[in-house]
């Protein structure tokens, strides 16, 4: 699963939409067995259209789950000709969001504090029938 | 602005969807596209479009024609074609235009089986003589080429016509996707990893496009299966995501894996992710804008309609406390929730009123539908009061047929009409399984 989408996955129990507390998941660094997949080509433009559609602070809250504290606060704002230092920054964000997978892990809901895993990079958000 | 004429040539197959193709292309890129003149049973259309950028645009990503060409004219014999090329008010300007090119020669031809031999286009390509082309000729990528369709009449269906009946002339624009060899690219005989829920290239790819899957946009595949509609997002460049209630499937074997098969497309960047997720138990943030949902929904024949849940309550009530070696058993890594039967009617529903909520407005919903043949019984589509039904293409099988319905989310102000709660497909997979008698 990318780093990518963390910023996508809410908790599946419909009782938790009611709580600000279901996004974004929380992910246990020690749990979490991370690989970078440095096969898939660095787009900025593709990456520009995605930024667009990521919530920053989610982003922040899960890199820091994971053990990276060095994102800026708020997102990263692009101007239409980029620039050298755009394209650093462009960069790093390819590496994180796109390249970077979780291939093991657990992720917590902060409300109900049900747990979901990740298995061979893809996560399972099935619920047990007490919570469905 | 002054129009040009362009030459459309199409294929004659999946005649119910190839409209709806070219209406949401056309749509997709702001073309103004005059349609009176379209036959279903012709593959020619003569449109007028502003320049050669908008014929592009428009079919590049076709699948169900074959290419658009700029306008010289036609005629019944290669006489009267000739006149034609000369009489059309441009001839001196696309003269011109084209003096110093590199260029080739093209033939296509519809209807026919009748097999040229090289000296017989040699002398048609010298009869073209006053075109007064001076640049040099390049056999492999020249500026322009030239192409000469010829429009044979069958004789019967497996009997192609000998002589042509019509001649068409013109400079092509844009060869479409179909042409450029998308449907060997992604037939399934060649794809690492497939399924039997596996859905065929072509028409998959004709759903993406009257999807109108955008690129650099999310495209959702509520029911993934293998991924066919994933393969067919991504490659017209959306970031596609995909979830199943049915983690085998998605997981595929070894190495035989959806991502893999992006890889093997060279397409990764197009894939976000697929995740083992019941749809009606949602986890996509409600705030995430899907800019497109394509599918295939089960409907009980090769895979049965399950949700989250049990089917008998009563047996599964206190398991929440079942504890092993200390730890809950439903906080397990290797726990396997329950799941019980759920209606094609209700997932139906569900699937609708997810659209209205998840798609922006004139963001698409596009999605599969079986349907028998065998009862005199309309057949009932389902209908959402913020969707507009825009499409419904039938695919005809002997006893059932699927189609393909394609909705524009419109908002609350639409007001449509709403059939939510009503029995509507019956009980199609009973009716499979008995023959449909």
């Amino acid at each position: 699963m990318k780093f990518l989408t963390t910023n996508f996955l809410k908790c599946s129990v419909k009782g938790c939409d009611n709580s600000n507390l279901n996004f974004p998941l929380r992910y246990v660094r020690e749990n979490c067995q991370l690989e970078q997949d440095e096969s898939i080509e660095f787009n900025p433009e593709f990456l520009l259209r995605i930024i667009d559609r990521v919530d920053w602070q989610a982003v922040v809250s899960v890199a820091s789950d994971l053990g990276n504290t060095e994102l800026p606060p708020n997102k990263p704002e692009f101007e239409e000709n980029l620039t050298d230092e755009d394209m650093v920054i462009l960069r790093d964000l390819h590496t994180l969001l796109i390249q970077t997978n979780i291939v093991e892990g657990q992720m917590q809901c902060k409300n109900c504090e049900h747990i979901y895993y990740i298995k061979n990079s893809i996560p399972n958000l099935l619920l047990p029938p007490h919570l469905a | 602005m002054a129009r040009k004429r362009y030459l459309l040539f199409m294929v004659q197959v999946h005649l119910n969807f190839r409209l709806a193709e070219l209406e949401s292309l056309a749509d997709l890129h702001g073309v103004d596209v005059d349609f009176s003149s379209y036959s279903v049973d012709s593959p020619f259309m003569i449109v007028t479009l502003e320049n050669d950028k908008q014929a592009s645009d428009w079919i590049r990503r076709s699948v169900l024609t074959r290419a658009i060409y700029e306008y010289w004219g036609e005629g019944n014999t290669y006489e009267s074609l000739h006149k034609s090329v000369q009489a059309h008010p441009e001839f001196e300007q696309y003269k011109s235009a084209n003096e110093r090119k590199s260029f080739k020669f093209e033939f296509e031809k519809f209807g026919g089986n009748a097999k040229q031999d090289i000296s017989t286009r040699v002398t048609t390509i010298e009869s073209f003589q006053y075109l007064e082309l001076k640049g040099p000729i390049k056999m492999k990528n020249p500026d322009e080429v030239f192409t000469v369709i010829e429009e044979y009449k069958a004789i019967s269906e497996n009997i192609g016509g000998e002589v042509p009946e019509k001649i068409y002339f013109g400079r092509l624009i844009q060869l479409s996707d179909r042409a450029r060899g998308a449907l060997e690219k992604y037939d399934l005989k060649k794809r690492p990893y497939k399924g039997t829920t596996s859905f065929e290239a072509e028409l998959s790819l004709v759903s993406a496009n009257i999807a109108q899957v955008k690129p650099a946009h999310i495209m959702y595949d509520p029911f993934v299966g293998t991924g066919s509609f994933l393969v067919a997002g991504g490659h017209y460049g959306a970031l596609v995501l995909g979830s199943d209630i049915d983690g085998r499937m998605i997981r595929g074997k070894g190495q035989q894996t959806i991502k893999a098969n992006f890889k093997y497309y060279k397409e990764s960047i197009q894939f976000l992710d697929v995740m083992t997720m019941d749809f009606t138990h949602n986890a996509l943030r409600k705030d995430f804008v899907i800019d497109t949902i394509l599918c295939d929904p089960p409907y009980g024949i090769r895979e049965s309609i399950k949700v989250l849940g049990a089917k008998d309550p009563e047996r599964f009530a206190g398991k929440e406390d079942v504890e092993i070696n200390g730890q809950k058993a439903y906080l397990l890594r290797d726990y396997i929730p329950t799941k019980k039967p759920y209606s094609l009617d209700s997932l139906l529903d569900d699937l609708l009123d997810y659209a209205s909520q998840r798609l922006p407005i004139n963001g698409r919903l596009a999605f599969w539908m079986p349907t028998a043949n065998d009862e005199n019984v309309a057949t009932i589509i389902p209908l959402h009061s913020n969707l507009e039904l825009k499409y419904n293409c039938v695919q005809d099988f002997n006893k059932w047929s699927r189609r393909l319905l394609v909705y524009i989310n419109r908002g609350h102000e639409f007001n449509g009409p709403n059939n939510s709660g009503l029995s509507r497909t019956g009980n199609f997979r009973d009716r499979y399984f008995s023959g449909f008698n």
